[in-house]
């Protein structure tokens, strides 16, 4: 299957603007089920404004949230995708921009060291733009995700040693949590990396906080773990925006990779409760947008 | 836990009678601002054309669009989408907001620290906590944007809004020296040792 970079780069802006406007279906859900159970007077007062927000950004077609973030997209290649490497990372890059001038978008990036803003959500190593690769035939996966400032000013990463075990672990992610207070726009979704380096497990704590509600940890332990901080997470009592309550997260989850005899490390970042994500699935028929 | 619908500006005495946990709407006049136009104003000795005094400053900084000034869009810009951003990163410069130009209600998300609270008790303010991450309906509350100064920090200039019924918003800190933010901290930190032990964590 041969795609046109003209087509990846109309795609990548589609992909921006859409993930700012429609939260996933997944994460709708995520907010009916917090609101069930919100025994806070604040909390359910919160949690109602949320959700008309929801609404009231589809009826004015307008952004859920002002911060358009920090642009990622994460491209999967199947088999049998025919598209020049360098080609397709300037064509996300395009679009990127073109998002943010045509829109127009509140462009969210600058040069770390002189702050110069080009207005372009662009700059050095912005987008953050990952490839990985699957053995779907003929399918170029595109997932966009606006990442928000509040909640990813909100990371740690903890070098924590073996004979601290899995201990360690979790008293780690309930105090990043206690520590995050209303900063990052809870409920979030916490996401957890465990193992691998020290850069490879920050990237799995973005990866799990990230991924959809109901998804699950492929890896059994790694499961069980994630179920059984999601069970006591809303015990936290630090509640929707931080001012009390039960819902404090939609989840937490849990991404890990085998580490080094030596290490026990476990990163923790957030996805605030704007937890937006957009997607485009290239294949022969066309170009498919979901989430 | 009153509510109370407020235009702007208000008085010393009106700004006490607010408490944590009262709500509160704006009408009238409201200044938007972020990180950078707060460091050219207390760090680069930046001054503002705008008389701030008993009025309330957002933390914000606007997705607008520039238009053609006209009645609608006396400054040409048109509100595209206005929210709101995290708050404690600007702790520092509440005090110098009061003092110098005399703003008695902060609004943000996530709240203010110690040395803001001990100004609203000094200075008489409030801090009125917003949803954040809200901003398609903050945007409707917001009728028009009148004015901007320091324009060349956009989008982090100081922007003037005309509001209606903006909020409700949550008297979060307050000037009799209760923050909610404390409160909730610290029963969710009284919390920490029971979740740990739900979850089988062994303390040393
Ligand atoms: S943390 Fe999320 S919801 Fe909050 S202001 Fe940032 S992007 Fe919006």
């Amino acid at each position: 299957m041969k795609i046109d970079a003209s087509h990846v780069e109309e795609a990548a802006k589609e992909l921006y603007i859409r993930a700012l406007k429609v939260l996933p279906p997944d994460i709708k859900r995520g907010f009916d089920t917090l609101a069930a159970k919100e025994s806070n007077v604040t909390g359910r007062a919160v949690l109602g404004t949320m959700i008309q927000n929801i609404e009231v950004a589809e009826q004015t077609d307008n952004l859920l949230c002002q911060d358009t973030g920090i642009p990622i997209y994460n491209v999967t290649i199947g088999t049998n995708v025919e598209i020049g490497g360098p080609e397709l990372r300037e064509a996300i890059r395009r679009g990127c921009e073109r998002a943010t001038r045509e829109y127009p978008l509140r462009s969210s990036v600058v040069h770390p060291l002189t702050r110069k803003n080009n207005h372009t959500s662009t700059g050095p190593g912005v987008p953050v733009i990952h490839y990985d690769f699957s053995a779907d035939a003929e399918t170029l996966i595109i997932e966009m995700v606006p990442k928000g400032s509040g909640s990813e000013n909100n990371s740690w990463l903890k070098m924590a040693v073996p004979a601290e075990g899995v201990d360690a672990i979790k008293a780690f992610v309930i105090d990043c949590i206690l520590d995050a207070g209303g900063r990052t726009c809870p409920p979030t979704i916490v996401g957890v990396g465990v193992g691998g380096t020290a850069d490879l497990c920050v990237h799995l704590a973005k990866q799990a906080a990230t991924r959809a509600l109901g998804s699950q940890c492929q890896d059994p332990e790694g499961h069980a773990l994630e179920q059984e901080l999601s069970a006591v997470v809303n015990e936290l009592g630090v509640g929707a925006q931080g001012l009390g309550g039960d819902s404090t997260a939609f989840a937490v989850h849990v991404e890990l990779a085998a580490t080094h005899i030596t290490m026990n490390p476990v990163a923790v970042n957030m996805q605030c409760h704007s937890a937006r994500r957009s997607s485009a699935t290239f294949t022969p028929k066309g170009v498919e947008y979901g989430f | 836990m009153a509510h109370y619908d407020i235009t702007t500006p208000i008085s010393d005495a009106d700004v006490r009678k607010l408490s944590v946990n009262d709500t509160v709407t704006l009408s009238g006049t409201l200044f938007g601002i972020r990180d950078a136009t707060q460091i050219h104003m207390f760090d680069h000795g930046r001054e503002t054309r705008f008389d701030l005094s008993g009025h309330a400053v957002i933390h914000t900084a606007p997705n607008v669009r520039k238009v053609e000034p006209s009645e609608q869009y006396p400054a040409g810009y048109a509100p595209v989408c206005i929210g709101t951003t995290t708050s404690a990163r600007m702790e520092r410069f509440t005090r110098p907001l009061m003092k110098k130009n005399g703003v008695r209600m902060v609004i943000g998300k996530g709240g203010l620290l110690d040395d803001s609270l001990a100004a609203f008790g000094d200075l008489g303010g409030v801090y009125l906590a917003i949803i954040g991450g809200t901003a398609a309906l903050e945007t409707t509350w917001i009728e028009a944007i009148e004015d901007v100064d320091l324009d060349d920090l956009n989008p982090e200039s100081l922007w003037k809004f005309r509001v209606r019924d903006f909020g409700p918003l949550l008297v979060a800190m307050d000037s009799h020296g209760k923050s909610l933010y404390t409160t909730v901290r610290s029963d969710s930190r009284g919390r920490r040792d029971q979740v740990l032990a739900n979850l089988g964590v062994k303390q040393r």
